[in-house]
Order: C-alpha cells, then sequence, then structure tokens
C-alpha cells in the first residue's frame, strides 16, 4: 500500500499544515472581507467586491483616533516595560542578592494571574485612589503586564552569554562602561529586542487590561469591541490587513538582513 | 555597570579610568538600584491591587454612600452558589480548549522543530505573524467561518458531525454560533501559538542522534516518539498548557463574541458585575476565587509534572 506508507511518513506535515491553515484562516477572512460591501451596519457575510474601505482608511469616526492612542500606548508602555525589565533582567542574571526567590515570584506571578482578574483588581487600586482612569491608568496597566514578558526575553539571552567576552574586554583595558556599552549590550541586544517587540503586541492589541481601567479613552481593541455590538466598519478589516502585512514584510526583511550579515561573517 | 560580583572580584589588575570607582564598591548595591524601579511597579500597580481586591471583596456597602470592611465573608458564599456553573464552565472550556491546543500545536511545532528545513524561519513568521492583527478582529473573523449558512456548517451538518456533537450537548440545531463548541473553537484559535511556541522551543533543544539513537536500537517511529521525543519536551508541554489554560479560563471575549447567554464564563460575569452592575464585593470576591483557583491549579500541576525550575 504505497498511499499509507506516503500517508504514514507525512502524517506530520500534513497534521501541521492544517494547524497552520485554521492559524491563518482568520486572517484570509479579514483579508478578503476588507474588499466587501457589505449590506447592513455587519460586515459578516460577502456582499460584492468594492475598495472604498481602503481608499478611506479613516472614513469610520473615531477609529484612527482610537488607532493613534493605541500607538502611543504601545509606545510609551514598550519604552517603560523594556527599560525596567532588562534592569531586573541584569540584576537578576549577574548579581547575588537577598529575596531573590521573592523577586522572581514577583515577575512570574503576572504571567500566570489571568488577565481579567489583574484587570479588576487594579480597577479597585484605582478607585480607592480616586484616580482618573484614562491614557495614563491604560499605560500603568500595560507596562506593568508587559514588564514580566521583557524580563524574561531578556535574562534568557544574558544567561546565555559568555561571561569572557566580558573579561577580555576588561583585559583589553576596557572601562566597566565601555565593556557595558561595547560587549554586553550588542551581545544582548536580541533578547531586549525580543522583549521590546512582545512588549508592543501585548500592549496594542490588548483588551481585557485595557478594558477595566479605561475610562472613557477608546483604544482600538476597545473600538473594534464596541463595533462588534454597533456594527462592524469594512475598515476594521482594512487596518488589520495592513498590520498583518506590515508585520509580515518587516519580519522577512529582518531575516533576511540577519541571514546576509551572518553569511558575510562566515 | 560591571560583571563582577563581590564573591568573585579578583583584585583588579588591569588600572581602570581614574574617574571610575572600583567595581567591588559598585557592585554592593547595584543589583537593588537595578531592581528598584521595575519592582516597585510591580509592587504597586500589582501585588497592591490585590490586596485593595481582597479588601473590597469583604467590604459592605453601595456605591451612593460608600464601602465599609465588614468581613462580611458571606459574599464568597453567595457568589459561589450564584455562579458556580460559570466556573464550572471556564474549568471545562479551558481545559477542552488545551487539550485541543496540545493536539493541533504538537504537529505544527514537531514540523517547524524537525522536518521543515528551510521553511522554518518562514513557518515561525506564520505562527506569530497573526498576532498583529488585533486578535478581537481575528475572532470576529470565525463569526464569518462559522456562519449559519457558511461552508463549514454545511459540511459539518451533511457529514452528520452536528448530530453527534448536538447529542453532546456541544452545538445546537444546525448552528455552530452562539453554542459551546463555537466558543471553545475560539479559545483554542486564539491561544494556540501560546501553545506551539513553548512547545516548538523544547522540541528544537533535542538532540536528532537520540531519534538515530533509537532507530539503531530498533524503535518504531512511534516508539521513539513516546519513549524519547514525548517525555524530553515535557517543559514545553507543561508551559504551553499554562499559558493556554490559564488565559481560556479567565476570557470573557471569545464567549461574548461567539457564544450566548448560555456560554457564559467567569470572566464574563466579573466584567459585568465590575463594569456594568458595579457591584464590587461580589466581582473582587469571584476575581479572587478565580485567582485561588488558578493558583492552586496551577502549583498541583507543577508539582505533580516536575518541572520546578519553570518559575
Amino acid at each position: 500500500m504505497p498511499f499509507v506508507n506516503w500517508l504514514k511518513r507525512h502524517l506530520v506535515v500534513i497534521a501541521g499544515t492544517l494547524t497552520l491553515a485554521y492559524l491563518l484562516l482568520p486572517n484570509v477572512i479579514v483579508t478578503v472581507f476588507s474588499f466587501n460591501k457589505p449590506k447592513g451596519r455587519f460586515n459578516y457575510e460577502w456582499q460584492q467586491f468594492s475598495l472604498d474601505a481602503w481608499k478611506q482608511p479613516c472614513g469610520v469616526a473615531d477609529m484612527c483616533g482610537s488607532l493613534s492612542i493605541s500607538l502611543q500606548i504601545a509606545v510609551w508602555a514598550t519604552v517603560g516595560a523594556t527599560i525596567l525589565g532588562t534592569m531586573i533582567a541584569f540584576a537578576l542574571v549577574r548579581y547575588r542578592f537577598r529575596a531573590r526567590g521573592s523577586v522572581n515570584s514577583l515577575i512570574f506571578l503576572p504571567m500566570a494571574m489571568p488577565e481579567v482578574v489583574m484587570a479588576a483588581s487594579l480597577l479597585t487600586l484605582f478607585l480607592n485612589m480616586g484616580a482618573q482612569l484614562g491614557f495614563w491608568t491604560i499605560l500603568i496597566a500595560h507596562i506593568m503586564f508587559c514588564l514580566s514578558f521583557v524580563v524574561t526575553a531578556v535574562k534568557a539571552r544574558v544567561m546565555s552569554m559568555d561571561p569572557r567576552l566580558e573579561e577580555a574586554a576588561r583585559d583589553l583595558y576596557a572601562g566597566p562602561v565601555q565593556t557595558f556599552l561595547r560587549v554586553t549590550l550588542p551581545i544582548a541586544a536580541p533578547g531586549i529586542a525580543a522583549g521590546a517587540l512582545l512588549s508592543f503586541a501585548l500592549s496594542f492589541d490588548d483588551f481585557i487590561i485595557t478594558n477595566f481601567n479605561a475610562g472613557s479613552t477608546v483604544t482600538f481593541p476597545m473600538f473594534v469591541w464596541g463595533s462588534a455590538q454597533r456594527g462592524t466598519p469594512v475598515q476594521i478589516n482594512v487596518i488589520g490587513t495592513a498590520m498583518f502585512l506590515v508585520a509580515v514584510l518587516i519580519t522577512l526583511f529582518s531575516m533576511l538582513v540577519g541571514n546576509s550579515r551572518n553569511k558575510q561573517r562566515a | 555597570m560591571t560583571t563582577l560580583t563581590e564573591a568573585e572580584a579578583p583584585p583588579p589588575l588591569a588600572p581602570t579610568a581614574p574617574e571610575q570607582k572600583p567595581p567591588r564598591k559598585r557592585g554592593r548595591f547595584t543589583p537593588y538600584w537595578l531592581l528598584l524601579p521595575g519592582i516597585l511597579w510591580l509592587i504597586v500597580f500589582f501585588a497592591l491591587p490585590m490586596i485593595y481586591q481582597a479588601s473590597t471583596s469583604v467590604q459592605q456597602g453601595s456605591l451612593e454612600q460608600g464601602y465599609k470592611v465588614t468581613w462580611h465573608f458571606a459574599t464568597y458564599w453567595d457568589a459561589f452558589s450564584e455562579y458556580w456553573p460559570q466556573f464550572l464552565r471556564s474549568v471545562f472550556y479551558a481545559a477542552g480548549a488545551t487539550v485541543l491546543c496540545l493536539l493541533l500545536g504538537y504537529p505544527l511545532a514537531y514540523l517547524i522543530a524537525f522536518r521543515a528545513g528551510r521553511w522554518r524561519n518562514l513557518i515561525m513568521v506564520l505562527v506569530i505573524a497573526p498576532f498583529f492583527t488585533s486578535f478581537l478582529i481575528r475572532t470576529l473573523a470565525w463569526k464569518t467561518i462559522l456562519a449559519d449558512n457558511g461552508p463549514v456548517v454545511h459540511v459539518l451538518n451533511s457529514l452528520h458531525v452536528l448530530d453527534v456533537t448536538n447529542w453532546l450537548g456541544w452545538t445546537a440545531g444546525d448552528r455552530v454560533l452562539a453554542t459551546p463548541l463555537a466558543v471553545v473553537c475560539g479559545l483554542t484559535y486564539n491561544f494556540l501559538p501560546f501553545m506551539i511556541l513553548p512547545l516548538y522551543t523544547s522540541l528544537e533543544r533535542i538532540d536528532g542522534r537520540l531519534h538515530e539513537a533509537a532507530g539503531d536500537l530498533y524503535a518504531r517511529p512511534w516508539t521513539t516518539f513516546r519513549k524519547v521525543t514525548f517525555p524530553l519536551s515535557m517543559p514545553g508541554v507543561v508551559s504551553g498548557t499554562l499559558l493556554t489554560f490559564i488565559p481560556a479560563a479567565g476570557d470573557y471575549v471569545n464567549s461574548e463574541l461567539l457564544g450566548s447567554t448560555d456560554t457564559r464564563m467567569i470572566g464574563n460575569v466579573i466584567q459585568t458585575q465590575f463594569l456594568r452592575i458595579l457591584d464590587y464585593p461580589t466581582a473582587a470576591a469571584l476575581s479572587f476565587i478565580l485567582m485561588a483557583a488558578i493558583l492552586a491549579m496551577v502549583t498541583i500541576y507543577i508539582r505533580r509534572s516536575g518541572t520546578e525550575d519553570l518559575v
């Protein structure tokens, strides 16, 4: 039975490809429906091809405003979480100090907590303090939950670093600052970049924590959530498609650059 | 910043720049300065809110007259006895989604780690890239995919799959949308990458020669997988299941967008209590029960699977 044998040999490939299809199917739908011209308020059924939404991506009231708020929050949350998280990661890998265990669990717990719990408890804090909910409370929350992911990413990289490289730098008369800037930081950079990228994606796409702590500020995910009740404009599909394409292009580009660099070195 | 710790600091052989302090002295307090801002942030905005939440859950009062701590623990009992079906449902849905993620994610992670060859990076990009499209938009796309008169429902119907799922109580009538199946399908979809990435990381570390060795010792491929590959990938399985189960158990987005009032999970209840009914003590108690339940389950799970170095 050659067919059965072929099936047996390629079972993993077939199953994996099916999973990949499952993962990508919604993106295909989002893209296709960005060219739709829906009849009613909801963009769930295919009617006819149209470029209207692509021609006027900001044609929906408040959508691009919410997009810009989301971008601002994501940028600042990334900056904040990356700086604070990188510092913690270096402290954890490079130094011995007391309360190390407690620090580790304080880093781990936010990742092991359902978002809705963090969201609800943070809201009780803000309500008790009488804080005005809005941009700043969202930013505070986002830095909080991105922090742990940055620490994890940077820690993994710094841990796998060869300490002899830094010793060599010192032997060659580099001062501590010079060693850090010229040796340590470049080696740790991929970990820091990974942490920053993750922070940006998490913050930009966060809904649950934002929904609790946003007050009347509307981020892009909150706009989409609201539109699921009021009627989904085609433009959210345009934004979704554009974001997907930009992400794929940036990743492919960085991979190409990385590959050619590796080749040059080799 | 210097790498020298107090313990291993040798006498400085290399002359340091005169304006810099000797490394030894810098090293003593450096870790604390490095930790301070981030840890403070986590204490104030993560740990402290938990305490506030605990205190809110034993308060009584109303929005107009304010709340007072009265140690009214009955809130917990009332909340649990009223909402235990939603708790149970959350656990079932999350467990179902986790199992599905493992079943779907393992082959793909295996494929990327061992069989993808030069396609590896491209597939990785395709796994991660959907993250950049807002997950709400992607979840809404499932409304189109599972639509009542769409091809998926049609195929399932003509293959009589829906008869089986109806009998199991997973779907109702000729619909998939607004049923538990749709919610679990959405949860599985949303958290699948969180399963695939840790699985891939631990599979990728496995030395390929182990597979050869198993083959040399006359192990069939399935035996090799069962006795060599799968046990070695356990760290990935454990962290993947945790990364899937925990957020899925607290999720309310999929239930709200793809489900109905009969699929409400505990996240939906907490959200409604907090943001619409404004019954803060009940909401805080529910959220506290959820947290305690998840922490307990996670601890037992990590102990039993013997991968405590995860933390």
